[in-house]
């Protein structure tokens, strides 16, 4: 069975067909990249099934269960975790707290004892810590640990992006550009902390991603769109040789 | 400077950061219990006013400054508190059943208002949560037949069993202990899921529900519970004037609570009890002010509504960290002197992030 099926989907915002008709499947342990142009509907997707829009046609399965119309907190619950293309992180919180808010779903307390912060909570908060403190070694993310997001440079904070999608301990990552606005160094390193993700944690990733030597290094296959529609899919060489994706990425 | 060496998790949980700090609490527990010794009647008095007020700002504390969802109603929830403790009171209900009981009619209308207010954010909750006071307001003078509309209602005294809260100093410390378990309370809730679950709503609502966090419930449960505390101050505040009607729960008390979170310093729970004490204070300034620059008194309520707007729009312009922030950055001043650089808290310049969801 796929972790992730999706079926026939498509989104339109009024006139614009944002996403139409695509399918595709994404297995357990495997980097899943789309490409396309910018305006090609690859955000859409991850919209849909971060189920901030609504389908307005299709199927989006996760491990097997139809999670098309659940509503949006509960997509992390399933296991699915991502990062946002323009980096969304909690700005007036620590990397700590944006670390421990990963792990939102992961907490068993409840408000009444929170208020008393009774030993049970503090149990909870103490085990949620050690997880958090083992994403902060994988990520190396030590020196930041009690840095205002706000305040640290832009590569940085991706990193804590990724971090806080990690420490929810998904089955699946998305990732919306995780290159961009990053320096070489920084893309080398992204792409050494992908190959991890999969290799060593088991954890499947769909990413949406421009650099395509990163796309290159760590994809085991891969899907180009260009107006919401489908125009190549399999591995890098293919989809990159595709007359259609060379149209698309060269301007009709 | 104190840097803080980190040798446990357990240390990040703390209530206070290090030894230092614990210190000056202490120091400030000492001379709040001593307070009744040294002050008289009448500053004892304006004292226990700030503790009601703070347990109304850390109230308003969570939802504006944590939550980030304004109010301009919370004088309702306010009314709610100070009119329930009243009639329960007049119907001989103890106090330890009737101050719960403030805050949970209170906590409810909170509840009532926020779930329709989901969908509201910035100016449209501040419009909506206005005109649900003014709705309140008006109940309160039309429903005589409980709240004796205009005529208003005398509180009773106090009194918990044989215990009667007669004198200054002993509403003085109960109120004081309210506000002391109040923002115990809150610190906790702060330090625990549901707090940084509010601050990631207020700080990004997408990525907030990508992680898991429910948007409807939080921000609901923020609102309760911000309504629950302003109730509970209500109830204080019912006993402290002895006299409540309507015309204590206008727009200007919405319009006070919110300067004082601002003006005390939005996202701190400080900032509340900073603020309260400037609010009490302020009156009191304008009127030393006027008879400094002699100006005769007239109309001290508009001037006051004058001052309270214009302060609003000073510090969010220009100290929008409030008057916490403005301590916080003379305390590094002093501590760092003479290495202190201008730089240090200039606020960064946060991305563009007009395209939310690309
Ligand atoms: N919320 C929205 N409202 C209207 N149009 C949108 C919205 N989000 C995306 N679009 C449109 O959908 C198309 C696909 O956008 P997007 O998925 O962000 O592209 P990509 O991520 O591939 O650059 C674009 O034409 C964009 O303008
Ligand atoms: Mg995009």
């Amino acid at each position: 069975m796929s972790l992730l099926a999706i079926d026939n989907l498509s989104l339109h915002f009024g006139g614009v067909r944002a996403v139409e008709d695509v399918s595709f499947r994404v297995e357990p342990q495997e980097v899943f990249t789309v490409i396309g142009p910018n305006g090609a509907g690859k955000t859409s997707i991850f919209n849909l099934i971060s189920r901030f829009y609504d389908a307005n046609a299709g199927r989006i399965a996760f491990e097997g269960r139809d999670i098309t119309a659940i509503a949006p907190h509960e997509v992390a619950q399933r296991g699915i975790a991502r990062t946002f293309q323009n980096v969304e992180l909690f700005e007036h919180a620590s990397v700590l707290e944006n670390l421990l808010l990963g792990r939102h779903v992961r907490f068993r307390t409840r408000l009444p004892f929170e208020l008393l912060f009774t030993p049970s909570v503090r149990a909870e908060e103490r085990a949620h810590r050690e997880k958090v403190e083992e994403v902060i070694d994988f990520l190396d993310l030590q020196h930041y640990r009690d840095t205002r997001t706000g305040s640290l440079p832009y590569g940085v904070r991706k990193v804590v992006e990724l971090g806080r999608a990690l420490a929810s301990g998904p089955k699946l990552l998305l990732l919306d550009e995780p290159s961009s606005g990053l320096n070489n160094e920084e893309t080398e390193e992204m792409s050494f902390w992908i190959e991890d993700i999969t290799q060593e944690l088991g954890i499947a990733v769909l990413m949406i991603e421009h650099d395509m030597a990163l796309v290159r290094e760590v994809s085991d296959r891969v899907l180009a769109i260009n107006y919401g529609r489908i125009i190549a899919a399999g591995d890098v060489e293919s989809v990159q040789a595709h007359p259609e994706v060379v149209r698309a990425y060269l301007g009709e | 400077m104190h840097v803080v060496r980190k040798t446990s998790y357990d240390q990040d949980m703390r209530l206070f950061a290090h030894r230092g700090v614990a210190f000056w609490y202490g120091v400030l527990a000492i001379a709040a219990l001593l307070a009744p010794l040294a002050l008289n009647t009448y500053y004892l008095s304006q004292l226990t006013f700030v503790c009601v007020y703070a347990v109304a700002g850390a109230g308003l504390m969570l939802l504006t400054g944590y939550a980030g969802q304004v109010s301009l109603g919370h004088a309702a929830f306010l009314a709610a508190g100070a009119y329930t403790e009243a009639i329960l009171q007049a119907h001989g209900i103890p106090f330890v059943l009737s101050l719960p009981a403030a805050a949970a009619v209170a906590a409810a209308l909170g509840l009532a208002v926020g779930i329709p207010a989901l969908r509201l954010t910035g100016i449209y909750l501040a419009v909506a949560t206005l005109a649900f006071a003014f709705i309140v307001e008006e109940i309160l003078a039309r429903w005589e037949s409980v709240t004796r509309g205009n005529f208003g209602i005398a509180v009773d005294t106090l009194a918990i069993g044989s215990l009667r809260f007669d004198a200054e100093w002993k509403f003085f410390y109960l109120a004081l202990g309210v506000l002391v378990a109040t923002l115990l309370a809150v610190r906790n809730l702060l330090r625990t899921k549901t707090g940084r679950a509010l601050v990631a709503l207020r700080d990004s609502t997408i990525a907030a529900q990508s992680l898991g966090v429910h948007l409807a419930w939080y921000k609901t449960a923020a609102f309760g519970l911000s309504a629950g505390l302003t109730g509970l101050a209500g109830a204080l505040y019912a006993h402290k004037i002895a006299f409540i009607s309507p015309e204590q729960f206008t727009i200007m008390v919405s319009v006070e609570l919110l300067v004082m979170v601002v003006v005390g310093g939005l996202g701190s729970l400080h900032g509340a009890v900073f603020g309260a004490a400037f609010i009490v204070a302020l009156p009191q300034a304008i009127v030393f002010a006027k008879g400094v620059l002699g100006i005769s008194g007239s109309g001290q309520a508009a001037v006051d509504a004058g001052v309270f707007g214009l302060l609003l729009l000073l510090f969010m312009l220009y100290e929008p960290q409030g008057l916490y922030g403005r301590w916080v950055k003379v305390r590094y001043y002093l501590e760092v002197f003479p290495f202190y650089r201008r730089a240090t808290f200039r606020r960064q310049k946060t991305y563009a992030r007009t395209e939310r969801l690309q």
